[in-house]
Order: structure tokens, then C-alpha cells, then sequence
């Protein structure tokens, strides 16, 4: 287990070494740059532009500035935001709390209906239901995210009036039931296409266990097909699925990205977009390494829980 | 036989079974009736495809409900059971009927403990509370003469050898004192000496609690050992069912003789020393068919063609931090023998005793770390890559499974005609060519080549893969376990092709196998391993007729005997679980020396425990 955290650990590291050279050296590649938030109303002269660029350290080759910035990173200070002079940790983790609350939301509905929806697919094979799941499976997959959180807001907040459209919670307002209402929207939106994937693996997943020689056995000692479905067939077609969870992560985190432009929604992904758009590069870094980071640790800790949940794992010493 | 006066416990009436989906039904049983009386066992035997599972799944209605349909009776007890409610259904599976399946490996639960998989059946049918569940569980455990109950509660599947999975299986189909118990190939998957101690527990057991037994195998030789009635079938029809006795010492049905002739005895080759081939019965009237099959002499072994020598093939196991070395498996250790062209040396043994990597190693397969491995003069291990391709082109391997050796996106042709083309040997026209003629070689219709490998039968596709080992004309065949998955008649088909093709061609065989009877007809010489080692070397007349080393004479006095009248000869079942080869990094094996019996027949000089 030891060996197996390790050499994980070493890789973790090598992959976020190659992670921050690439995002860094697009970034910088990229036409326009800080100073061109400067430029645009000329009110500033090309002297003062120079100044600038040479305070913020700017105009030095590229290979120095990433080892500057790669260095103090790993001491713990990401830089400041160009926009506001803050700590980009500090405002990483001001928007941390808003995408981890829809992120986990999101992940709690795709699981319970993609599991509900893909167990009663594979149990019912070829039946009606089988085949509605199946097609919208596809569709979901199909729609773009922004589209359908648009025709979320268009439906229920701007024709029913039923949902708020944006935000995490009216100001003034941040009662528990508020912020629920607010997040009733954007989680459904994200948690669409995790829930088609989810529902797609786990049918797959229960149809191969439901086919073991295992199962034959449990029937033939009786066990009522009720517990037959919880108790042999469920745990067993659990197992992959915390590998998808794993896989799963990136494609929340992005849908996060573009869910939470779609309904303001004051988190990572919203910041990621803005900063962008600011040219603020120590954040646009700083996001996407700690995504990065994020991803890492999912995919580290699905790995883990598969050797607990699965006994021929974590036995074989 | 003891008069049974009583009614029958299971009555099978005219029962029809159907696969299929909207309006398009296959039969597959064709009207079966049989009966089984309280406290007797049953064989129901046939070859693969006869219905014999189906029938048993159908008793216990395993079969997935849509796609099959089941017509006739099946009276239980005075119950019909096709009309009994899902619950009432439920109370009979494992409560009154209990099933064991052919496969320990798969049958049990991955993420259960053995423990909890059992109480769950007493906690079902008999409603013991957790306590009272385990307490049993641990009396069951100690039943099956499962030894440290206590650890084994809590142990995974995964854990166990198939054997002990087996008697776990045992364990929580007795758990309810069933009155019946089917037993669907129970043993097939096992070695030979845990089949004997499997088969043995069985039959305790049912006498014990007086259980009728349902018995279905595709083995002769297990027939004969445990049932007292016998039924026949053949393609979903009854062929015959009569006392053992009576079905073995005066067969009616030409079928039965022929499937009892079929089967491959082991002491009839007593006082031969070359291989033959075996008799062909017909199967509809039993008679033997093509008489002159042993005209022709099997072939008598030629010049030296491979000599191995201390080969060593050991797998580290590691673990920690460091990756440090926590073990080997020595799974062949200091091996060597010769084999001549034309001569089958055969290399018997248990599951885990190396046979197959001592295959693999000579092969190069799999690396071996020391040892000479010399194919005409030359040392394989040293060979440089190229050198390698070219040596290998003349040792060839033809694998168990039919079914997965051969890529079913492939043409058999393609398959066939591939190694040629790899190798340089042919042009494509060429190839083709002579693909034909290796098909008419294996007894295949040469315009089956564009077929698809899920077009043949087992037997066919062996054939197929014959074909393609033949195709490069290979000196040495390494055929491991070719022949095990196969039905008796089509296995003495293959068995005879494979006499043949070596009298024509002179090729030597590496007959890996844990059958010995089926060793007894093919080997010039017989190599018995036993963790990673040979115990025992010499002409298959001096080894099987007068085995010297007490693991040859345990194998084979654990071959069942199929003779009815001598299974009550009281014999020793041997209740040693099969060894395990992973030893502490440091063991170093100790130097061994071999005894000779007579010349070139040599044993090892050391106990085994």
C-alpha cells in the first residue's frame, strides 16, 4: 500500500510539474497579455506600459518567470491578482465554498438517479423503461451544458417564474432555504450529463453481475430477488463506479466552468472565466492548478477506496 | 440394489424445456422422465450440449424467466414445482433443494466473507439470529472438514483454493438440511486428488443425513464411483437409465456402450510400451468403428531433439515501500529432461505444480532464470531475438481453450495461413494452399477456411488449432492441456489425430495434461511434477505401471475407477490440501538426487509431505 501511495504521489507531482508548464506557456503564448487592459483607452503612454511590464516582472524571458512563479508556488505564496491586488489563494479560496456546494450537489443527483436509473435498465433489460433511459442518455449527452442551463433559466425563471436565475442567494437573504432555492437550477444543469454517464456505466456494470455464477448461487440458496439486488448484486456493481467517480471529476469541474457563467454562480469556474477575460495571469495559474490538484486527489482517493470496498484488493499482501 | 418401495422424492414427468424469445422456441429437452428416490443418488450424464444442466436448472427454476419455457412436470415431494409462488419457490431453493455449481471459483460472492455467504442461508430458511447463524456456520465449516473455522468465517473467496471454495459450497448447500442436494459437475474443475476427496465427502454426507443426490457429470468415472441409478442423455433426449450396475455391466443403448467405451481407462495400456490410438464407437449403435485404426504402428521415438536442462522459472513477489522481495514462487525449479523426434514425453500434475510454465519457459513464453534449454544442438535461452523467431518456428504450441486460442474476428484461413506469411514461408496463393491441405490433414473440409471460429464445435476449432501449429512444420509441439476441455469421444479424436500427425511427421509432442488416463495412451514417456519439481521420470509403462515416488502413486490411486463394482474397495482419500510453491526469499532449495528404478526411469530421493 505503501509502494502504491508513493509511486502515486511521485506521479501526482510529475504530472502537476507538466501541467503548470503547458497551462503557463499557452498562457503566455496568447495574443494581448496583461498590459493590453492598459492599452486599450490610451490613456497611457508606451513608457508607462514598459514601466509596468518591467515592475510585474513581464518582460524577462519566459523560462524565468515560470521558475519564479514555480518556486514561490511551491512556497506557498501564488502570487496576487493583477485586478485586485489580492492573494490569489486567498481569493481561490473565497470561491471554493460556492463549486464545492453545487459541485457536490450536482454529484449527489447524478449518483442516486444514474445508479437508480442504470440498476433498473440492466434488471429490466430491452423493456420500455430501458429504452427511454437509453435514448435520454444520449440526448443528455448530446446537449450542450450552456444551452440547456439557458433553456433551464428561460423555462423556470423567466416563463414560470418558479426558479431564481442566477446567484447563490438573494442579498440580504442567506436563509438555508434560500440558498437551497438557488441552487435547485445549476445542479440539475451540471448534474445532467454526469447523471447520463452514471447511468450508462452502472447499467453495463449490473448487467455483467447479474450474469456471475454468484448470483446463480445466491438464487438457488434462496434469497429473495430483493436482497438478491442490495445485498450480492449492488456492492459488486458499486465496485467500478468508484472509478468513475474518479474519471467523472474533470468533466464536473468543466461543467462547472460553464454552468456557473450560465447562472452567476460565484464560484471557481466563474473566477477561471473572469480572469481570463482580465488577462489576471497568477489567477488563471492559480485555478488551474488547484483543479489540477483537485483532480489528482479525486482520482488518488477513488483508487484508495476501491482497495477498502473491494476485498481482493486490499487483502492480496 | 435394495428394493425402494417408498414414492419417489423427485418425479420428473415428460418435461420439455424451450429456449428462445417471441414465438421462436428451441427445444432443448425433449420429454425427460426420471425419478429419484429419498436417500439415493442419481447420475444424470452426457456430453456437452445433452441438457444435462438445463434439466437441473430447470428442476430448481434457474433458468431466466422469458427466455425459457418449461413444459411437463416436476413433482417434488407430491408439489408440482412449475405452479409454486415466487415465495414458495424461494423456501424450496436451499431449503429443500440446495444446488453445488461446477464453478468454485466463480460461484461464491467476491465482496462477502465465507462466513456471512453461509449464515445468510440459515438466517433465510432457518432464522438464526446473527449469534446462533455463526455458531452454526462454524459447526458446517468443521462438517466439511474445513480446519480453522474461526479464520475462515472471516475470509474472502478469493482467499481459498477451489477446493476449499468447493466445500464452502457444500458448507451452505447442507446449511438447511436439504432433502435433496443437485450437484451439477461438482468436481470438473478440480485436480484429480481433490476431486477424490470431494467425492468422498459427498457421499458421507448423504448418508449422514440421508439425502438424495442429484449427480450431474460428463465423467464416467465419477458415475461409477458415487450413483446408485444412472440416467443417460444425448441431445435433451433420454437415452437410457437403469442401476449403475446395470448400465455399466450390460449397456442396452449403443449410445451408452459407446460413451463407456470412449472413455479412457487407466491401466488398459498394461503391458504396451508405444502409444495407441483409440477406438472409435458409433455413436448410435456403439459398435466400433474404423477396425484397422491400430494397424498402423505408433511411432517409436527418433534422434534427440530437445534436452532441457536445470531449468529454473521463479516469479518474486514484492512488497513494502521499497518493493521488497517478500517471496518466490518457485514454479519450476532445476527441471531437465529430453525429448526424442517422434516421442511424447507427457508432464503430469496438479494445478500450481508448474507444468504449464515449464511449457511456457521452454518456449521462452515465459523468461526462465536458469537453466539450457537445447532444440537440436542449440541453447534457446541464449538466442538473440531473431534467432528466437526462427527456433520458434519449429516448436509450436496448441493451447486448452479452443475457444479463446483462436481470434474470432479471423477466418480460420487467415488463422491458419498467418504464420506462414509472419515467418516468410510462403506467398499468400501458397499459403492457401497448403492451409487447404493442413485442413484435410486435421480432418476438416478444406471450403470451411473462410468460416468463423464460432462456426465449428470444440473438437473442430482443437483441429483448427492443430492446423495452425502444423503450418509451420514444426519438430516440437508444446500441447498444454489440449485435449482436457473436450468431450471423451471427441477427445479420443483429437487424441488420435495428434498419434497421427506424429507417425507421419515425426513431430514431438511436450504433452502437458493432468489426465492420466489420457496420458497412459499418448506418452512414450510420462514426467510427474510436483511443486515446480520432477519426482519422477521414466517410460510411461515403468512410471504408471510401477511408480516408485509417493506423490506418482497418490495421483494415481485418486483417478476414479470407472467400475462400479470396485468403488466400494475401501481407498485412502488423502485429505492434503494441494502445497503451495511460494517459499521466503532467502529459501534455497535444497540439492536433490534422483534414484533410478530400472534404466531411464528415476525418482526423487526425498519424502513430500
Amino acid at each position: 500500500m505503501a509502494t502504491f501511495l508513493l509511486r502515486r504521489f511521485g506521479q501526482a507531482v510529475i504530472l502537476l510539474i507538466v501541467v503548470s508548464m503547458i497551462g503557463f506557456t499557452i498562457l503566455h503564448l496568447a495574443p494581448g497579455g496583461p498590459l493590453s487592459q492598459y492599452a486599450v483607452d490610451g490613456s497611457m503612454t508606451q513608457a508607462d506600459l514598459d514601466r509596468l511590464a518591467d515592475q510585474l516582472g513581464l518582460n524577462r524571458p519566459l523560462p524565468v518567470q515560470y521558475g519564479e512563479w514555480f518556486l514561490r508556488m511551491l512556497q506557498g505564496d501564488w502570487g496576487v491578482s493583477y485586478r485586485d491586488r489580492q492573494p490569489v489563494l486567498d481569493i481561490i479560496f473565497s470561491h471554493l465554498g460556492a463549486t464545492l456546494e453545487l459541485m457536490l450537489t450536482a454529484t449527489v443527483i447524478a449518483v442516486v438517479l444514474g445508479v437508480w436509473i442504470g440498476t433498473l435498465g440492466a434488471i429490466r433489460r430491452y423493456s420500455f423503461f430501458d429504452s427511454l433511459a437509453t435514448v435520454g442518455a444520449m440526448v443528455a449527452l448530446s446537449i450542450p451544458t450552456f444551452w440547456f442551463g439557458l433553456i433551464v433559466i428561460y423555462v423556470f425563471s423567466v416563463g414560470l417564474d418558479w426558479l431564481p436565475s442566477g446567484n447563490r442567494y438573494t442579498i440580504g437573504d442567506g436563509s438555508f432555504w434560500n440558498r437551497v432555492h438557488h441552487l435547485v437550477g445549476p445542479s440539475i444543469v451540471l448534474a445532467l450529463v454526469s447523471t447520463a454517464v452514471w447511468s450508462r456505466y452502472m447499467r453495463s456494470s449490473m448487467l455483467d453481475v447479474i450474469n456471475q455464477d454468484y448470483i446463480r448461487t445466491a438464487r438457488a440458496k434462496g434469497v429473495s430477488e430483493r436482497r438478491i439486488l442490495f445485498r450480492h448484486a449492488m456492492r459488486n456493481a458499486l465496485l467500478p463506479m468508484i472509478t468513475i467517480a474518479g474519471v467523472q471529476l474533470p468533466v464536473l469541474l468543466s461543467g462547472a466552468l460553464v454552468t456557473e457563467t450560465v447562472f452567476t454562480w460565484p464560484g471557481m469556474g466563474r473566477l477561471f472565466l473572469d480572469s481570463i477575460s482580465y488577462r489576471d495571469y497568477p489567477v488563471v495559474m492559480g485555478v488551474l492548478m488547484f483543479s489540477a490538484v483537485i483532480v489528482l486527489l479525486g482520482n488518488l482517493l477513488a483508487d484508495l477506496l476501491y482497495s477498502v470496498a473491494d476485498p481482493r484488493i486490499s487483502r492480496q499482501s | 440394489m435394495i428394493e425402494k418401495t417408498q414414492s419417489p422424492i423427485l418425479r420428473v414427468d415428460d418435461l420439455r424445456v424451450a429456449f428462445g424469445a417471441r414465438k421462436k422456441w428451441t427445444e432443448v429437452i425433449h420429454g425427460l422422465s426420471f425419478d429419484v428416490n429419498p436417500g439415493e443418488t442419481v447420475a444424470l450424464v452426457g456430453e456437452s450440449g445433452s441438457g444435462k444442466s438445463v434439466t437441473a436448472m430447470s428442476i430448481l427454476g434457474l433458468l431466466p424467466p422469458g427466455q425459457a419455457r418449461i413444459e411437463g412436470n416436476i413433482i417434488f415431494e407430491g408439489r408440482e414445482i412449475p405452479q409454486l409462488s415466487p415465495d414458495e419457490m424461494r423456501r424450496l431453493r436451499g431449503g429443500d433443494i440446495a444446488m453445488i455449481f461446477q464453478e468454485p471459483m466463480t460461484s461464491l460472492n467476491p465482496v462477502m466473507t465465507c462466513g456471512n455467504q453461509i449464515a445468510e442461508s440459515l438466517a433465510i430458511h432457518r432464522g438464526l439470529d446473527t449469534r446462533a447463524a455463526r455458531a452454526e456456520t462454524l459447526r458446517l465449516f468443521d462438517r466439511v472438514r474445513i480446519s480453522d473455522a474461526e479464520r475462515r468465517f472471516s475470509d474472502y473467496p478469493h482467499n481459498l483454493s477451489g477446493g476449499m471454495r468447493q466445500r464452502i459450497m457444500i458448507a451452505m448447500a447442507l446449511a438447511c438440511k436439504p432433502k435433496m442436494l443437485i450437484a451439477d459437475e461438482p468436481t470438473t474443475a478440480l485436480d484429480v486428488t481433490i476431486q477424490a476427496q470431494i467425492l468422498s465427502l459427498v457421499k458421507e454426507l448423504q448418508e449422514d443425513e440421508g439425502m438424495a443426490v442429484l449427480f450431474i457429470t460428463h465423467d464416467m468415472g465419477v458415475v461409477a464411483e458415487v450413483s446408485d441409478r444412472t440416467v443417460v442423455m444425448r441431445n435433451g433426449d433420454l437415452v437410457e437409465t437403469g442401476t449403475t450396475a446395470d448400465i455399466f455391466g450390460a449397456p442396452k443403448a449403443g449410445y451408452t456402450r459407446s460413451l463407456l467405451s470412449a472413455v479412457p481407462r487407466l491401466g488398459s495400456m498394461a503391458g504396451e510400451s508405444l502409444p495407441r490410438k483409440f477406438q472409435i464407437y458409433s455413436r448410435n449403435s456403439g459398435e466400433a468403428e474404423d477396425i484397422k485404426i491400430n494397424e498402423t504402428p505408433a511411432s517409436a521415438p527418433g534422434a534427440p531433439l530437445l534436452k532441457v536442462q536445470g531449468l529454473t522459472t521463479r516469479f518474486t513477489l514484492r512488497k513494502g515501500i521499497l518493493g521488497r522481495v517478500a517471496g518466490r514462487v518457485h514454479a519450476v525449479e532445476n527441471v531437465s529432461f529430453d525429448i526424442r523426434s517422434g516421442e511424447t514425453l507427457a508432464l503430469v500434475g496438479e494445478s500450481g505444480c508448474g507444468k504449464s510454465t515449464t511449457g511456457h519457459s521452454v518456449l521462452r513464453l515465459t523468461e526462465p532464470d536458469a537453466g539450457t534449454v537445447n532444440l537440436n544442438g542449440e541453447n534457446v535461452l541464449e538466442m538473440d531475438k531473431d534467432k528466437l523467431r526462427q527456433a520458434r518456428r519449429r516448436m509450436q504450441m496448441i493451447f486448452q481453450d479452443p475457444y479463446s486460442s483462436l481470434n474470432p474476428r479471423r477466418s480460420v484461413g487467415n488463422s491458419i495461413i498467418e504464420p506462414m506469411l509472419v515467418n516468410g514461408l510462403a506467398t499468400r496463393e501458397e499459403a492457401h494452399y497448403k492451409a487447404r491441405e493442413l485442413m484435410t490433414q486435421v480432418g476438416l473440409l478444406p471450403d470451411t477456411l473462410e468460416r468463423y471460429p464460432h462456426q465449428f464445435s470444440g473438437g473442430q476449432r482443437q483441429r483448427i488449432c492443430i492446423a495452425r501449429a502444423l503450418s509451420l512444420e514444426p519438430d516440437l509441439i508444446v500441447a498444454d492441456e489440449s485435449v482436457s476441455a473436450l468431450d471423451v469421444s471427441v477427445k479420443a479424436q483429437v487424441v488420435n489425430l495428434m498419434l497421427d500427425l506424429q507417425q507421419r511427421l515425426g513431430i514431438a509432442y511436450l504433452f502437458i495434461s493432468h489426465d492420466m488416463a489420457v496420458v497412459e495412451r499418448v506418452a512414450h514417456r510420462v514426467a510427474v511434477m510436483y511443486l515446480g519439481e520432477i519426482v519422477e521420470i521414466g517410460t510411461r509403462e515403468a512410471v504408471l505401471g510401477n511408480p516408485q515416488h509417493p506423490y506418482t502413486k497418490r495421483l494415481l490411486s485418486a483417478v476414479p475407477v470407472a467400475d462400479p463394482s470396485r468403488r466400494h474397495v475401501s481407498r485412502v482419500i488423502d485429505e492434503r490440501e494441494i502445497q503451495s510453491p511460494i517459499r521466503q526469499p532467502d529459501y534455497v532449495p535444497p540439492s536433490r538426487s534422483y534414484l533410478e528404478a530400472a534404466p531411464g526411469h528415476m525418482y526423487l530421493d526425498a519424502d513430500i509431505s
